[in-house]
């Protein structure tokens, strides 16, 4: 990884020399809630000036643009006898910045289902190979948690990553893609007094967490509290909607639906995000549900996370962001739970 | 200088070029293409189930299908939706499929309505197999369920085809009522033949049945198990699994040489879906065949 440092006045010229050629994504203030806060979304930005450098949190992760809530996964053209098949996943190059540390990690744990392995995901692998990743640090909210997953600094993943050092962003240049685009603009070899800046500036930030996790054997601890009576408190609670599978930077299950046109000439085959805490989740043909109560999904979402996952990809696929949590219409969040698993308080 | 961002063309890309693990002839991505195949045969077994033959229409891709007993196909009905559906033919013949499907939901009730001729496409095979190779010379034991039996009679052709290297094999295949045995036409075949034990039992009975009458477990009066040198096959509903396997840890049998089929909902059959995951494993990959040992180690899975 190459160190880079840029004036912000150049970054603004670099930024809106990439918006002018490709589609770019970024954080945006959408609009204001009741009480005149900000709602920031990431959406496609026309300039420099429409971005949120300074945005606080948005409610969907950039997974929404690597795994939209509904794909083509393909299409089927009826003729005279049968029908034949048509499949498409090409995209274009595009840009998205902004991005948090954490939301970089949850990608990296996509990476790891979607990327890698016998089956790689076509659709994903397009999206995510031939889009520009630029990251962005910041300070934590309240309910942050990723220092404890260890998801509050990323070393890969993106191709350029931001530390604001005062006049100038401190740049980690992570893809020769990007150390080509950076010629476009003036860079600067990193000073020592830059150095110096960034790591203040990154202790800062590491000393800014007030929400913590202890996820020291936990995955073991899933198994030991499989039939604790914690499920059953916050499974009564759950209204099975899903949301928190819709706003988390790693769900990535999902549902196939097929449709007939109405021509009757061809039919489509559409993959939506689906959540493991919907009714019908586990439901087999003939009408067996594995799942039927609220709690078995819950804690089975939960078991997924801390526990599945590890198991094989070594970590585990919550990233701290706490987006479930803010999402939750009865507050059902992760903290609240494996403070009460461990029988904390 | 210019803001152009290079394109990167994924099946290009050296990582994927290498065929994938199932049989697949195109580049790595288009794991979503299904194989075009077309009803050949249609057997109408009972009342709900049926045995759909098919061929794969294109010849190269026939020759490249290849699968092992216990592994399944996701059968795609365009429009309509996609089923994941254990093989129950054998594994012999090239580019032949036969799945025996059971009218239980929307995507099945479809089919059962297709006559011959009509081209649907399959995906796979996936997922693990019965460790057929592990069980030579040994008994074997193969233990059915209602519809279970369908997964069955893959690892049934391949003792057939393979006979001589199997000791004595023996079927206990239980179902609700006579009405709804399947493939009661090669009982025979198996008995005289092959020189299986078989044994049936029903849930209920009818004027037309003389044989037995009761629960899958009541069957294991009737034989005798060699329990040190005994495969078991399994596959049944779920509450199935628990009786039939804990009588055979009871008198023996060896926990990782009983193989268990589990059923679960798929939408994808490669991992990624997340629908047939059970506790910390996807059924589609590591299973739907497992050894006894790791069905018991899995949260939620009989």
């Amino acid at each position: 990884m190459l160190f880079k440092t840029i004036s912000k006045d150049k970054f603004r010229e670099f930024v809106n020399g990439m918006i002018k050629d490709h589609q770019t994504i970024a954080p945006k203030m959408t609009d204001r809630d009741s009480n005149g806060k900000a709602i920031y979304q990431f959406q496609q930005v026309y300039s420099f000036d429409e971005i949120a450098m300074d945005y606080t949190k948005t409610y969907s992760s950039v997974k929404t643009f690597f795994l939209p809530f509904k794909e083509m996964l393909s299409t089927f053209r009826f003729e005279e006898k049968g029908w034949k098949q048509d499949i498409e996943y090409t995209i274009h190059p595009r840009v998205i910045m902004g991005v948090r540390a954490c939301d970089v990690d949850g990608l990296l744990k996509l990476d790891k289902v979607l990327m890698k392995g016998t089956f790689p995901y076509a659709y994903y692998v397009a999206r995510r190979r031939n889009t520009f990743l630029i990251g962005l640090d910041h300070e934590p909210l309240e309910d942050c948690f990723c220092q404890s997953l260890n998801s509050d600094m990323v070393e890969h993943g993106f191709d350029l990553f931001l530390t604001d050092i005062g006049d100038k962003y401190f740049m980690q240049v992570n893809s020769s893609r990007a150390f080509n685009l950076l010629k476009n603009v003036e860079v600067y070899d990193i000073a020592q007094e830059d150095q110096k800046k960034y790591i203040e500036e990154k202790k800062r930030i590491a000393s800014l967490f007030k929400a913590k996790i202890d996820v020291t054997g936990l995955s073991s601890l899933m198994d030991i509290e499989f039939e604790s009576d914690v499920w059953k408190k916050w499974g009564d609670k759950c209204l099975s909607c899903g949301s928190c599978a819709m706003v988390c930077p790693t769900c990535y299950c999902y549902t196939v639906n097929e449709h007939i046109d109405i021509s009757l000439k061809s039919a489509s085959k559409e993959r939506v995000l689906y959540s493991c805490n919907l009714v019908d989740f586990a439901e087999v043909a003939g009408g067996l549900n594995f799942r039927p109560k609220a709690e078995n999904r819950l804690k089975y979402r939960f078991y997924h996370q801390h526990r599945g996952f590890v198991e094989s990809y070594d970590e585990p696929k919550c990233v701290g962001c706490n987006r479930c949590g803010r999402a939750c219409p009865v507050g059902i969040n992760p903290v609240d739970i494996i403070h009460d698993l461990r029988m904390e308080k | 200088m210019s803001y152009n961002i290079p394109v990167e063309d994924i099946n290009t890309l050296f990582s994927m070029v290498t065929p994938p693990d199932f049989n697949r002839q195109n580049s790595l991505m288009k794991t979503y293409k299904v194989y075009e195949s077309v009803i050949t045969n249609i057997v109408e077994l009972t009342d709900t189930e049926k045995l759909f033959h098919l061929q794969i229409t294109d010849p190269r891709e026939a020759e490249l299908f290849s699968f092992l007993p216990g592994q399944f196909v996701m059968l795609e009905l365009p429009g309509f939706g996609e089923i994941p559906i254990s093989l129950s033919s054998s594994t012999l013949l090239k580019g032949h499929i036969g799945l025996c499907i059971r009218k239980a939901g929307k995507t099945t009730k479809m089919l059962h309505k297709a006559k011959l001729g009509t081209k649907v496409g399959v995906r796979g095979p996936f997922g693990t197999h019965f460790p057929m190779e592990q069980m030579v010379g040994y008994n074997i034991f193969l233990i059915a369920g209602g519809i279970g039996l369908a997964a069955l009679r893959a690892p049934i052709y391949w003792v057939n085809e393979h006979r001589a290297d199997y000791k004595d094999v023996s079927i206990l295949y239980g179902t609700r009522n006579p009405d709804r045995i399947l493939f009661g036409y090669e009982f025979d075949l198996w008995r005289k033949v092959y020189q299986y034990d078989l044994h049936i039992i029903v849930n209920e009975s009818n004027e037309s049945w003389s044989g037995k009458v009761g629960l899958i477990t009541d069957l294991f009066d009737e034989v005798k198990i060699d329990p040190l040198h005994t495969y078991a096959i399994v596959c049944g509903p779920p509450v199935m699994f628990k009786y039939v396997c804990t009588h055979l840890n009871k008198i023996g049998v060896p926990m990782n040489r009983m193989f268990v089929s589990l059923e679960r909902r798929m939408h994808c059959g490669m991992g990624k879906c997340c629908r047939c995951m059970v506790g910390s494993t996807f059924t589609c990959v590591d299973g739907p065949v497992m050894d006894y040992w790791t069905v018991m180690n899995l949260k939620e899975s009989i």
